[in-house]
């Protein structure tokens, strides 16, 4: 084994990457009472380099053009191979990333992390912190659901309360409102920002490194409270890894959209902007300090100043002390200004005028203010003045080992229908193929008169269990329009790899024909809606002959509670025996709707068994793993004392 | 690294485990996103073209496409038949009679994938202008290899013949490109 030894020792003496690596991950001292909550550090790198990866293999399908780009991202959940995978651990990972840089933050605020010397490691965070958020932001917009695209209107609009704000926002969008040209630059910056995140990821290593970690206690590490990174803390940080890989692949497998909002599910549309528009979790703190102050432009600058105070952290806060641990006061300060950002997120979860009766009539927006309030109190009042009056608890001279976990929690508002039995519902359900076939069968007799089913191929219904032969007898009763060799439109036979056609030609003959309202596409529609399949369900059994009295229906408009505003233009779609189920078992209105509920939930997600067999088996690894981890590092730090 | 003094074969056993569970764990995880390279699952089903035989008059050839590739449909002169027909094999490169070429009882129609074995270049010799080499099949322009009627290369630098690909005679005047690949085509 000398060859590769002088190899080493021949590259080292001309580029010494080995001695680099040596001292910055072998023997880097590094304290030796650090607590769990300095594992998210190195998982915030790990989630950013998986966040990377995957966005460079997503982007190779995407299409950043607003025709198209909807359609591309179900074209990825439904055709790339493993395409659904790699989108819902993006996507879930930007709330991953999220919380462990705001668990990572916190830490620091607690345990006084940005004091001297390390304020230019505290600052180059922050400014990790917002091109995150601004990637975060690019990111969500690129779906060109109705989210992204009235996220992205709002967000840049904000720009318009400085001079020249109007210029200013024209020149973000390239156009007159949100369109291609904004899409493909956010595209192309949301593939741009991460890699000046590695930059300052890169400056952020080097200003830690410069003085190594600060600890618990906040005191100087002496010589000999230092251990050598590896193998203590590669240790700790794998087994952090696994405990990173469980909570990730719960959410990718088992609970994909947990995170999202259905209106994401619906295709951009300029016209309309949906009910109940929020940005993503992690903005809602900064979004309810937006709403919070009734003026345009200080509302403006209150959002952008909640992050830019942070910059100044480090000379706000003039206490001589790091640790919250010995500082009585400060400690409880900090748990109140955490409880106050989680109260800020909650605010900016509901409408404006949300009430909360179970406080005595509390109004959301006297709730915001009294958050936002203390949001800045804590920067400009509490931690300056408890900086000079506090009187901290004596510092010990040697370490003590500390534990102590906490997560975050996120309250969302939803009005839940009564939820009904599905097979396919919890971890390990699957379709049932008979109500599966029923279903499709009674979408074909029914629903397929007004509806489209556009992201659907004819040869995806193999896996409602249907034969090549059947699926050619499915197609072929459907036409294609093309064009014959004389250039002049004409009709084919539908096949298998075409998509299942709509009734109408375009979204205008669709309106002609249903009295203005456009029957929506139902591909997605079970994760389009709040409530989902349930919602689907209640909505087709939900009609009501005679609407209450104080109800004045518009004409041909029916009532039906279920339904926002209680009117809907579809009229009741199902009775009894509307089809004839070949094995005998009774069409009523019920099983009809189930039935084509349940066929619609696998149109909307036709990956969801594979989903669910691989989830498991992905969590049987990470249990394994962590475990495992768990040994090695009981093992490694038996000699620490 | 020094040992613990108790058991370090048992220690050893564990590293070596959890090294190795990890090391299985991240070559799975790279596999979905290389396997997301892969054609997706629409372009996998684009498999089939249909082809109507009756327009394509003797002596002459149309380039269909089927999986984005150009198809060379040729309806062969019995003089061209008879030619592929009398080559001794050892005079070929990739020596393949004519017979399993086609189909029995379809022999004027010759069905070949029109790309050069070579480097991929589309050869010459589909339309009438274009020049059929020497052995009146194909004509590669990029490096000169040259086919003969039955699509078998007669002169290098290509080393295979002209590939043949999957088709089924629907009638005698309609075939089906692709159709025996794919199951639910």
């Amino acid at each position: 084994m000398a060859k590769p030894g002088k190899l080493v020792e021949w590259i080292d003496s001309r580029l010494p990457v080995f001695t680099f690596l040596n001292k910055e991950l072998r023997n880097y001292p590094t304290p030796k009472n650090l607590n769990y909550f300095w594992n998210f550090g190195s998982l915030a790198g790990i989630t950013l380099v998986i966040m990377i990866v995957s966005g460079i293999f997503l982007a190779m399908h995407y299409d950043p053009n607003a025709d198209k780009a909807f359609d591309s991202v179900e074209y990825i959940m439904r055709n790339v191979n493993y395409g659904w995978f790699m989108r819902y651990l993006h996507a879930n990972g930007a709330s991953v990333f999220f919380i462990i840089v705001y668990i990572h933050m916190f830490r620091g605020l607690y345990y006084g992390s940005y004091k001297a010397p390390r304020e230019l490691l505290w600052i180059l965070g922050v400014v990790i912190l917002l091109l995150m958020m601004a990637t975060a932001f690019m990111g969500y917009v690129l779906p060109w659901g109705q989210m992204s695209y009235w996220g992205a209107t709002v967000i840049t609009n904000l720009f318009s309360v400085f001079p020249f704000g109007d210029d200013i926002v024209q020149w973000l969008w390239g156009g007159f409102s949100v369109d291609s040209p904004t899409l493909n630059r956010f595209f192309v910056l949301h593939y741009l920002f991460p890699f000046l995140i590695v930059g300052v990821v890169g400056l952020h290593l080097i200003a830690l490194h410069q003085h190594g970690s600060n600890n618990p206690l906040g005191i100087e590490a002496t010589k000999a409270d230092k251990i050598p990174f590896h193998p203590y803390y590669t240790a700790k940080d794998f087994f952090g890894l696994g405990i990173l890989g469980l909570v990730w692949s719960y959410f990718i497998f088992f609970d994909p959209n947990f995170f999202g909002e259905p209106d994401n599910y619906i295709p951009a549309n300029p016209l309309v902007t949906p009910a109940h528009i929020v940005p993503e979790w992690y903005f809602l703190p900064f979004y309810a300090i937006l709403r919070s102050i009734p003026n345009k432009l200080f509302g403006v600058i209150a959002m952008f100043g909640a992050v830019g105070i942070l910059f100044f952290l480090p000379w706000l806060d003039r206490s001589p002390v790091r640790s919250a641990r010995f500082r009585p006061i400060f400690k409880w300060v900090f748990w109140t200004f955490i409880i106050d950002c989680f109260i800020l997120g909650i605010v900016g979860a509901h409408t404006p005028d949300h009430i909360y009766v179970k406080l005595g009539g509390l109004s959301n927006q006297l709730l915001g203010q009294l958050t936002t309030a203390y949001y800045f109190a804590f920067f400009f009042a509490l931690v300056p003045l408890l900086g000079r009056f506090e009187k901290p608890r004596a510092l010990p001279t040697s370490f003590c080992i500390l534990l102590a976990l906490s997560g975050p929690l996120y309250a969302t508002e939803a009005s839940t229908p009564p939820s009904e039995n599905w097979s396919f519902q919890g971890s390990t359900g699957t379709f049932d193929r008979t109500d599966l076939q029923h279903g499709f069968q009674v979408f074909q007799n029914v629903c397929s008169t007004c509806h489209s089913l556009h992201q659907l191929r004819f040869r995806d219904l193999a896996g409602l269990g249907y034969s090549p032969e059947e699926i050619k007898a499915i197609a072929a009763d459907h036409k294609i329009p093309t064009l014959n060799d004389e250039g002049e439109p004409t009709e084919r036979l539908a096949l298998p790899t075409d998509s299942i056609p709509g009734p109408y030609k375009n979204e205008k003959a669709a309106r002609a024909a249903n009295n203005g309202a456009f029957p929506p596409d139902l591909s997605l529609i079970t994760k389009a809606r709040m409530g989902g399949a349930d919602y689907v369900y209640a909505l087709l059994t939900g009609y009501e002959q005679t609407p209450p009295r104080e109800v004045q229906l518009s004409l041909g408009m029916s009532y039906n509670p279920i339904f926002p505003g209680g009117q809907i233009a579809m009229l009741p779609p199902l009775s009894e025996g509307l089809v004839t189920y070949d094995d005998g078992s009774k069409p009523s209105v019920e099983n009809m709707a189930k039935d084509v509920v349940t066929f619609l939930a696998w149109a909307a997600e036709p990956e969801m068994e594979a989903r669910k067999r691989m989830g498991i088996r992905v969590l049987i690894y990470f249990l394994v793993f962590t475990a495992l981890m768990y040994f090695v590092m009981k093992v490694v730090w038996a000699r620490v004392r | 690294m020094t040992d613990a003094p108790s058991s370090p074969t048992r220690r050893d056993f564990l590293m070596l485990t959890t090294g190795a569970v990890g090391a299985a764990g991240a070559a799975c995880f790279a596999w979905p996103f290389l396997d997301s390279m892969n054609p997706a699952a629409d372009v996998l089903a684009q498999s089939t073209v249909d082809v109507d035989l009756a327009a394509i008059p003797e002596g002459q050839a149309i380039t269909v496409v089927w999986r984005g590739k150009p198809v060379f449909v040729r309806h062969r002169t019995v003089a061209e038949i008879e030619e592929a027909r009398k080559t001794p094999l050892s005079n070929l490169i990739d020596p393949e009679s004519d017979q399993a070429r086609v189909k029995e009882k379809h022999e004027p129609w010759l069905i070949v994938v029109g790309i050069c074995t070579h480097l991929g270049c589309i050869p010459t010799g589909n339309k009438a202008m274009e020049s059929r080499g020497q052995y009146g099949g194909w004509a590669c322009p990029c490096h000169g290899s040259l086919y003969d009627t039955s699509g078998r290369v007669r002169r290098g630098p290509a080393p295979l013949n002209l590939a043949v690909p999957p088709y089924i005679f629907l009638t005698d005047t309609v075939i089906r490109i692709g159709a025996e690949e794919k199951a639910h085509g």
